[in-house]
């Protein structure tokens, strides 16, 4: 083998060794601009305000497509700006006796991990008694803390913790 | 050369890669120590290596060495480095007392290692020197099993640490601690146990899951955990050397934060069945639950004291987390800590006299030790987000859980606050250390 050719084999192997390793992950996104999906274009598009219609949990302009709360630290008020969303999917279930829905409760990193945990479940409480306020029945609504078990972005600063700090709306049925 | 054939021998590339990343289990990385700060008021000793006397070749880390490591990490003592030990003897008639004066050594310590007349495991035989007064203040002969020669050298650290402190060694003792690899969809949780040391580390259970709050019972033979293998919090109890288990509480709700009473019989726990966190007590024999707390808040956490009749945990009934006890038998929760703005997750000394607790201030959490008698705390580490404080069985170190960039590591603190180490793990996120009790 010749120098070049043994030249473009270490290349292609760096090259190679770079294709195994897992790809970055992007940036996460800020908590109010949450979406889930890509929008998806249909021939009739749902009207997004008809928080019955389950083609809205696919539509990017539906509040049914939203289904993670943020809250601030230590605290597990609903803040305002969520409670529209917590509303569309009470109405949701109001609509749909066989939906069933887990609300997982999240805390940020800082503090002890079984205060945490605690903390989870309040957050996931003070969900469901929004929800359930609005139509969303009690064999409907389930609650599961995951503490600060189970973060979605791993930065030890106040932009990663507010992300972190959150109860998902997680359909086990629609 | 073709093109397929180096497609070929990329994908070969590729794959063994993939080999490489799966056998690189977190159970058998190893731990590494690292002092990070020492003490000046430690007492000069010096191990001197001890002669092997087995037929075949001696270790490589010979039991000197860890016996010189695990004093040292104590923060008590400072032993004398190997290659300033110039002089080597095994028998008491071969020491000149004036070289390890000169040497600058308070105490000396000899040994040999020798196979026990049936040829099974190892005998170390050892004797420990005030150089002063030439007075011989120990002389024991350990034996182990095969494969046991580090045991047996943390025995002798043991023995030498009672017998110039006044206070049993925990150098033989192990440690409980949960490991995190991989991310997201990867992401692997492993309960692991290993020597105090952080070296021997083994696989208790694994789960994509989570794990935490690893509790030894008093006898160290079993470990009460929290597991989310079934979708929810709860808590298990299994043995560590068969790795039996049995199901112990899967509530609706939170179940989590075991803690073995000290006479076993018992075990602590936070369950929410009844709409949020509440300390319960459960008798491990009949099943039978008492709840301890009736409060809105989030009670969690509890500790036992050394004499089993309070337990201690963490509550925000007075609007942050603080550390309250309530009696075994039931009765009123009272504030214990009085300073502080977060305090949780109590780990009470052997002594009963002192707690260490996780600490926030802002963003920061240190690990902090509040004395009862006197109402005040001593801040052992410089944060920025410790917790999980596990106070040794004989109250001389503390672990706890820290972070180092994005990654949690084991760090272990003096009592006192002046000499900390590290363990590192060699890959993933380590967090929840716990110190098993005294293995008598």
């Amino acid at each position: 083998m010749n120098t070049a050719l043994r030249l473009i084999m270490a290349v292609l192997i760096a090259m190679a060794i770079a294709a195994c390793q897992p790809k970055p992950k992007p940036a996460p996104e800020a908590p109010v601009e949450e979406t889930t999906t890509t929008p998806v274009v249909t021939e009739a598009a749902p009207d997004p305000r008809d928080y019955t219609d389950a083609r809205n949990f696919d539509n990017p302009e539906s509040l049914l497509s939203k289904r993670v709360i943020y809250f601030d630290f230590d605290k597990s008020a609903v803040r305002p700006e969520y409670r529209g969303i917590v509303s569309a999917h009470a109405a949701y279930m109001a609509a749909h006796s066989s939906a069933r829905v887990t609300l997982e409760g999240h805390a940020d990193e800082r503090g002890t991990r079984e205060y945490n945990l605690g903390l989870g479940e309040r957050r996931g409480n003070s969900v469901m008694g929004l929800a359930s306020a609005q139509g969303g029945r009690a064999n409907q609504l389930t609650v599961v803390s995951y503490g600060e078990e189970r973060p979605t972005c791993r930065v030890s600063d106040e932009d990663c913790w507010s992300m972190n700090r959150r109860v998902e709306i997680v359909y086990t049925s629609r | 050369m073709t093109v397929t054939e180096n497609v070929k021998k990329i994908l070969i590339v590729c794959w063994a890669l993939v080999v490489w990343q799966l056998t690189t289990t977190p159970a058998q990385a190893q731990l590494q120590i690292e002092i990070i700060s020492g003490s000046a008021s430690a007492l000069p000793i010096a191990i001197v290596p001890f002669q092997w006397e087995e037929p075949g070749p001696a270790p490589i880390t010979g039991v000197a060495e860890i016996v010189s490591n695990d004093l040292y990490r104590s923060g008590l003592f400072k032993p004398l480095d190997e290659q300033d030990i110039i002089e080597r003897p095994a028998d008491e008639a071969s020491i000149r007392y004036g070289t390890w004066r000169l040497l600058k050594v308070d105490y000396l310590v000899i040994g040999k290692v020798r196979k026990p007349s049936d040829g099974m495991g190892h005998e170390l035989v050892y004797q420990l020197f005030d150089v002063h007064t030439q007075e011989k203040l120990l002389s024991q002969i350990t034996t182990v099993g095969e494969g046991d020669l580090r045991f047996g050298a943390h025995r002798v650290a043991d023995a030498i640490y009672e017998a110039l402190t006044g206070i049993p060694g925990a150098f033989s003792t192990r440690i409980a601690y949960v490991t995190s690899t991989g991310l997201d969809k990867d992401q692997r949780f492993e309960l692991v146990v290993a020597d105090a040391d952080g070296f021997g580390p083994q696989s208790v259970v694994g789960s994509p899951e989570p794990l935490l709050s690893p509790a030894w019972s008093p006898d160290g033979r079993k470990l009460a955990y929290v597991s989310f293998e079934k979708g929810n919090s709860a808590i298990y109890m299994q043995e560590v050397a068969t790795g039996a288990r049995e199901l112990i509480s899967s509530n609706k709700g939170i179940n989590g934060a075991p803690a073995f009473s000290p006479d076993g019989r018992k075990l602590a726990l936070t369950l929410s069945r009844s709409g949020n966190p509440e300390i319960y007590v459960r008798e491990l024999a009949t099943g039978k639950e008492t709840q301890l707390t009736n409060h809105w808040a989030i009670d969690t956490e509890p500790a036992w004291s050394p004499d089993g009749r309070t337990l201690y945990f963490t509550s925000d009934r007075g609007g942050k987390p603080q550390i309250y006890s309530v009696p075994v038998g039931g009765g009123n929760p009272e504030r214990v800590t009085l300073s502080g703005d977060y305090n949780a997750r109590a780990s009470v000394a052997p002594d009963g006299k002192r707690i260490a607790v996780a600490q926030g201030r802002g963003n920061e959490y240190r690990i902090a030790v509040w004395d009862m008698e006197t109402q005040r705390f001593t801040i052992l580490t410089p944060g920025k987000l410790d917790e999980s404080p596990s106070f040794a069985p004989n109250g001389s170190m503390v672990l706890y859980a820290t972070r180092e960039g994005m990654r949690g590591v084991l760090s272990a603190v003096s009592a006192d606050g002046n000499v900390r180490t590290r363990l590192i793990l060699s890959e993933g996120d380590v967090r929840e250390p716990a110190w098993s009790p005294l293995i008598r």
